[in-house]
């Protein structure tokens, strides 16, 4: 895997997350992902095209989403609603975009399409190659989320 | 500066809306309208006197560069200040909305003190 589509993946999580939401997570480490199953309650997926091709997805837990989701707008959220879901899919679009930013920089020009967002227990995450995928594990207070992403030549 | 200002939110995610407005109010904003796109924006801003407007760029039915034209078209919107908000400030985008008249741009994510910078920015210099 090319380490500098984690990092700007991470990098991008952290910053977005910080400040749209106020809460600093904490990664763990990467691994490759066989499956489809979504990790967590709730996902956003965003495909990308242009220089590199494929996916992201990010998946939460309940707990970390509607603390998220709850730090964002200022207001206790209670569980995934229609506010949760639209949330999701703006977290998704803005990482996606510091990311693309971040890649730009390395001479990488990708475009990003509109973000999906799913929810339930044990749903999927279909990424646009198939898989495998490089999943970003990461942790706050309330429950673990993961970013999800399969690139043209990610796994190596 | 005058926080009194009535400012118009466009974006069709209900709470990107919604951050943008706590944000607004944790600097003292408080006058704030919302539209969910391009299209509802413009009757909005036909139906009000609206002194600022903060656009998404991304929008369906017609995105904040679309608005930004129809709102520069129009003689009685001409001159109303335009902060466009994207997710990525890739630099065709940037020439687009400055070609367009865009009175200048933010890059999701923000924060208020940043928000607050853009829109003074752009008030010190009417």
């Amino acid at each position: 895997m090319d380490v500098r589509f984690i990092n700007a993946f991470l990098d991008a999580t952290e910053n977005v997350l910080k400040t749209m939401a106020f809460v600093e997570p904490k990664p763990g480490k990467p691994y490759l992902k066989k499956d489809n199953v979504a990790k967590g309650d709730i996902s956003g997926i965003i495909g990308l095209t242009g220089d590199l091709k494929g996916s992201l997805g990010l998946s939460f837990s309940e707990g970390c989403i509607v603390k998220i989701v709850s730090n964002m707008l200022g207001e206790s959220m209670s569980g995934i609603d229609n506010d949760v879901k639209d949330a999701v899919g703006e977290i998704t679009n803005m990482i996606s975009g510091v990311a693309r930013k971040k890649l730009e920089a390395d001479g990488l020009n990708i475009t990003a399409a509109i973000p999906t967002v799913v929810a339930g227990k044990s749903h999927s995450i279909v990424h646009v190659l198939g898989g495998p995928s490089i999943i970003i594990p990461f942790e706050i207070e309330e429950g673990p989320f993961v970013v999800d992403f399969c690139l043209d030549n990610a796994p190596s | 500066m005058d926080k009194n200002i009535k400012i118009l939110i466009v974006d069709d995610f209900t709470t990107m809306r919604k951050v943008i407005r706590n944000l607004l109010k944790s600097v003292g904003y408080e006058n704030i309208i919302e539209a969910e796109d391009g299209a509802i924006a413009l009757r909005t801003l036909k139906n009000n006197e609206v002194d600022f407007i903060i656009s998404d760029w991304n929008m369906p039915n017609m995105s904040g560069l679309e608005l930004l034209k129809a709102v520069r078209a129009d003689s009685e919107l001409s001159k109303t200040p335009f902060l466009m908000v994207t997710a990525e400030a890739l630099q065709d985008n940037v020439i687009a909305a400055v070609k367009a008249g865009v009175s200048n741009y933010i890059v999701k994510p923000f924060t208020a003190e940043v928000l607050n910078t853009k829109i003074e920015k752009i008030l010190e210099t009417l």
